[in-house]
């Protein structure tokens, strides 16, 4: 690789960053993009630990992430660029004649250019009690594990600021189970950020989901009781009780050290448009500085600086002229945003919608034919578009009238209902993605470039790589440039969520979610109640998850499942009673066949799995039709569910002269311990005799092949579109074994597979390793995998046949009314 | 809308999430229409035939979500306001005028008549 410009000296240049933070990071990634090798880089960090995405803490404080998730450049970043990364040991002193720096250690490491980027410090309110066991502010990991340490004990949360930190520290406590106050000196919640409107719906909305919300509150002291904080005292004399309280007033530039070293400091470090300080060899950058007069506290005018940064310290000057910022809360299931000035003023034209009963606030302030500011709540669809017309200062004379309505309508002339219109009609420099401050063109550029996908997007260009709001901008620009050559990333569970199944279901057992309304509450779905997708899914997943406590919703179950036969193309259904292990008597066949008569089955067909399939039952016959096979001691079949099936079996050492073990007798045996289970999918066992393998074990979801010493157990088999042969899992020596290997295994899968994931296509996805790993890593995993399936089945064991026909759910068979128009106009049941 | 409505029971018969069936007859006692009367999770009430436009299929035994119905044999995605397919599917069942008063049922007669196909009702 060529430098642009000839490298001074004969030796890299010793660039020092003292900052291991979002800004001094990026900026050492924004310089090593224009010249890998003009710098040896070091690193000082006060924290211990690698360097992480800040603005996520508030969804690791919800319980949405984890560390791991929000580290952003791991160790082998450091590694791979030749980074020395010295944490937890902060640069303590500057000597800028001598061009060293000092670490508390005592550490000197000499420079020749050195990058501040320390930062800011949380603002402490200095009232009596500040410094109490139990007073944290809410800055870094280490106030994210205090807080979950207290949350963990349950009891009063306090938090003192109810800006966008302080809102995002109390609904973490509040998912942890912690009562709630917040404490806000001003009238109207983020304030900076909000109008007096919009910050009530926030209020409102917090209040409906528990948390207490005090406006004007003005605090006087934080209360002490055996050491430890107690509660909080206003100037009104108010008490509010408190087993943590958390400092969330604001922030201010981390100068210190600067300072010390006699830069020049007013709020905040001193900086020109090239992010140099005071002394030319010095660089600063982030919430430490004061550029133009202003200090930011946001991430997208960071990232703007460190482009400036870099463009500057590689020998290309480019210039930072300030940022103009815009806002949205990381609260799940609000949507706010804000960008501008909207305190209104001299000139100033307000537009503005509302409709009550979506909840939506919409404001947009106009000055002299120009956007000036906006404030959206409950739909910020349009929050992108309105913050690109504002910076770009945009005259819109031409839309005023639309303008409220959001880009669509305005720009298409109508409601367009192409989602992609809106993002197409956006300029190529309209930022996309602010908290990495990527623009439409920088995403288009890196789609060209190769990334079809959202996660190789993501990783490229860092689009939609933080916060995540902007994930469905980027889908859309996917798909404008790509068409179907997108390439699918982890999937969503369906339209209605951006939450992959995985999401979903770790979310579900960490929020314990135990309805469908409240998994699409809390998991922010986008529909009032689902589609046919995600019903089913969730039905399933929440079945999975709470045995014995979740109430099956009739309403998510397709229709198979919930009239237990199969819809034919006709509308009348197809009944299959269970015969184990294809074991059935002549008592059996009696049955079926005088059912066959009785009910006038058109048809009576045998099926792939040993089974007799009557075929033409009218929905209203089904409860009669069942009631007699039930009579005969038959069950339901479950041919229609995503569920075991059939376990499909040979005659084995019974009878056939090659026979091994007793299949016969396994297969009723692996039936009886598995029929009504619910699945991710259908679910299909054979169990044979002998390597001949004549129940065709090999290609069904659980195998069995008996031989001379044992049972080769085998998964993953399917003989539908894509056959595929299974996979050996293992081979035991005894029955007992196999069932319960048979009964962990079926339990991983209920687990771990998304809904509608056969089990091929899951080893497939995750892969046979993972699968024995699930298994066989833990010696007790298989004893404890199959107890939590035979705990499922307690509940499961229940034929549905015989209690539809008792009478349960009986409206599901029976017709509302009949009416008969020709000639008597008479109407049964109901009068007209 | 002016016209004969006729009386189908009480609202509570069909809880929300769920649709209900109205077989209209032939004198002889033969099946000539179903009407699907739909209750929303919101709360509406929606009457249409129950034919899928695609093959048939019985839409009250579809999973219904917001206003539409998803028909259980192909997965299309139907209009409960409209009768229409919504997506790239293109087709449009008949609907039936529907009100509530007084927590009773009622659909418009004549609507439910001339639903079925036209050489029957004739």
């Amino acid at each position: 690789m060529t430098a642009l410009h000839p490298i001074p000296t004969d030796r890299p240049e010793r660039l020092i960053v003292i900052g291991n933070g979002m800004a001094g990071c990026r900026a050492v990634e924004e310089i090593l993009a224009r010249d890998a090798t003009r710098y040896t880089v070091t690193i000082f960090g006060a924290e211990p630990r690698v360097n992480y995405n800040r603005i996520m803490l508030s969804p690791v404080l919800a319980g949405e992430k984890t560390f791991d998730d929000i580290v952003i450049n791991g160790a082998d970043w450091y590694a791979q660029n030749n980074i020395t990364l010295i944490s937890g040991d902060p640069v303590v002193s500057i000597d800028r004649a001598g061009q060293t720096v000092t670490a508390r250690s005592g550490r000197t490491e000499p420079y020749d250019r050195l990058l501040i980027a320390t930062g800011s410090d949380p603002f402490i309110i200095p009232v009596p009690g500040k410094d109490l066991p139990g007073v944290v502010t809410f800055r870094d990991l280490d106030d994210v594990d205090k807080m979950l340490a207290a949350a963990e004990k349950g009891g009063h949360a306090v938090v003192i600021g109810g800006g966008l930190l302080g809102l995002e520290a109390a609904h973490g406590l509040a998912l942890r189970g912690m009562d709630v106050t917040v404490l806000h000196l001003m009238p109207t919640l983020m304030e900076r950020q909000l109008d007096e409107a919009a910050g009530w719906l926030l209020k409102s909305e917090l209040e409906r989901r528990g948390q207490t919300i005090l406006t004007g509150a003005d605090t006087a002291a934080i209360l002490e009781k055996d050491g430890h904080v107690a509660g909080v005292r206003l100037k009104d004399g108010k008490e509010i009780p408190a087993d943590i309280v958390v400092m969330a007033v604001g922030i201010r530039p981390s100068t210190g050290l600067a300072r010390l070293a006699g830069l020049e400091v007013e709020r905040g470090i001193l900086v020109d448009d090239h992010m140099l300080t005071s002394d030319p060899a010095i660089m600063a950058v982030g919430e430490c500085v004061q550029h133009r007069g202003a200090c930011y506290g946001l991430v997208a005018p960071l990232w703007e600086m460190c482009r400036s940064l870099a463009d500057a310290a590689t020998g290309t000057p480019s210039g930072y002229e300030g940022s103009v910022t815009s806002t949205k809360l990381k609260v799940s299931g609000i949507d706010l945003f804000s960008a501008g000035d909207f305190s209104g003023g001299e000139g100033c034209e307000d537009i503005v919608m509302r409709d009550a009963a979506r909840g939506l606030y919409k404001r947009v302030i106009v000055k002299e034919n120009k956007l000036v500011g906006a404030v959206l709540y409950g739909d910020t669809a349009d929050g992108n578009w309105y913050f690109d017309l504002l910076k770009r200062g945009e005259d819109i004379a031409d839309i005023r009238e639309a303008l409220i309505f959001g880009q669509a309508f305005a720009m298409g002339g109508g409601a367009s209902n192409d989602p992609h219109a809106a993002v197409a009609a956006l300029s190529e420099d309209a930022e996309i993605c602010g908290c990495n401050g990527v623009t439409k063109g920088m995403v288009v550029s890196t789609i060209h470039g190769g990334a079809c996908s959202l996660d190789a997007v993501r990783s490229q260009c860092k689009a939609s790589a933080s916060c995540g709001s902007c994930t469905g901008l980027v889908e859309s620009l996917l798909a404008i440039t790509l068409g179907d050559e997108v390439k699918a990333g982890p999937k969503t569970l369906c339209k209605c969520t951006k939450f992959s199944h995985d999401d979903v279901r770790r979310l579900i057992l960490e929020k314990e979610l135990k309805a469908i309304p409240q998994v699409m509450q809390e998991l922010h779905w986008t529909t009032p109640d689902g589609c046919a997708s995600c019903r089913p899914a969730l039905n399933y997943y929440l079945l999975c998850a709470w045995p014995g406590v979740y109430v099956d919703d009739q309403r998510s179950r397709f229709v198979n499942e919930r009239m237990h036969a199969n819809i034919q193309k006709d509308g009348t259904y197809s009944v299959v009673p269970r015969m184990w292990g294809g074991v059935t008597t002549p008592n059996e066949l009696r049955a079926i066949a005088d059912a066959a008569d009785k009910y006038g089955a058109r048809m009576v067909k045998v099926t792939g799995g040993q089974r007799l399939d009557l075929f033409g039952i009218k929905k209203e016959d089904l409860p009669d039709i069942w009631a007699d096979l039930n009579a005969a001691g038959m069950v339901s079949g479950h041919a229609y569910g995503k569920s075991l099936r059939t376990v499909k079996t040979c005659v084995g050492s019974e009878w056939c002269r090659f026979g091994t073990q007793d299949s016969t007798g396994l297969g009723i045996k692996t039936e009886q311990m598995t029929w009504g289970s619910w699945m991710p999918h259908k679910f299909k066992i054979a169990v044979s005799g002998c390597p001949r393998n004549c129940a065709e074990a090999t290609i069904k979801d659980f195998g069995v092949i008996c031989v001379d010493s044992g049972y080769e157990l085998h998964v993953g088999g399917n003989g539908g579109i894509h056959l595929r042969g299974t996979d050996l899992l293992c081979k035991v020596a005894t029955e007992r074994e196999a069932l319960d290997i048979c009964a962990a295994f079926i339990q991983l899968y209920r687990e771990q597979a998304w809904y509608l994931e056969r089990t091929a296509p899951w080893i497939e996805r995750v892969g046979l390793d993972h699968v024995k790993a699930g298994l066989f890593d833990d010696p007790e995993a298989v004893q404890h995998l199959a107890a939590r399936f035979r705990y499922s089945q307690s509940f499961m064991q229940d034929d549905p046949w015989a209690r539809r026909a008792k009478g349960e759910d009986a409206e599901l068979h029976q017709h509302l009314a009949e009416f008969r128009p020709f000639p008597t106009m008479q109407i049964k049941e109901a009068a007209e | 809308m002016i016209g004969d409505w006729l009386d189908i029971g009480p609202v509570t018969q069909i809880s929300p999430g769920n649709a209900r069936t109205l077989p209209v007859q032939a004198p002889n006692g033969e099946n000539l229409e179903e009407i699907a009367i739909f209750h929303t999770m919101g709360g509406e009430f929606f009457a249409l035939v129950n034919k899928c436009p695609h093959k048939h299929g019985p839409l009250s035994q579809g999973i219904v979500h917001g206003t539409v119905v998803t028909c259980p044999l192909h997965s299309w995605n139907i209009s409960l306001k409209t009768g229409h397919a919504l997506g790239d599917d293109k087709g449009c069942v008949p609907t039936v005028p529907l009100k509530v008063d007084a927590g009773r049922l009622y659909l418009l007669r004549e609507a439910v008549i001339g639903a079925m196909a036209p050489e029957r009702a004739a």
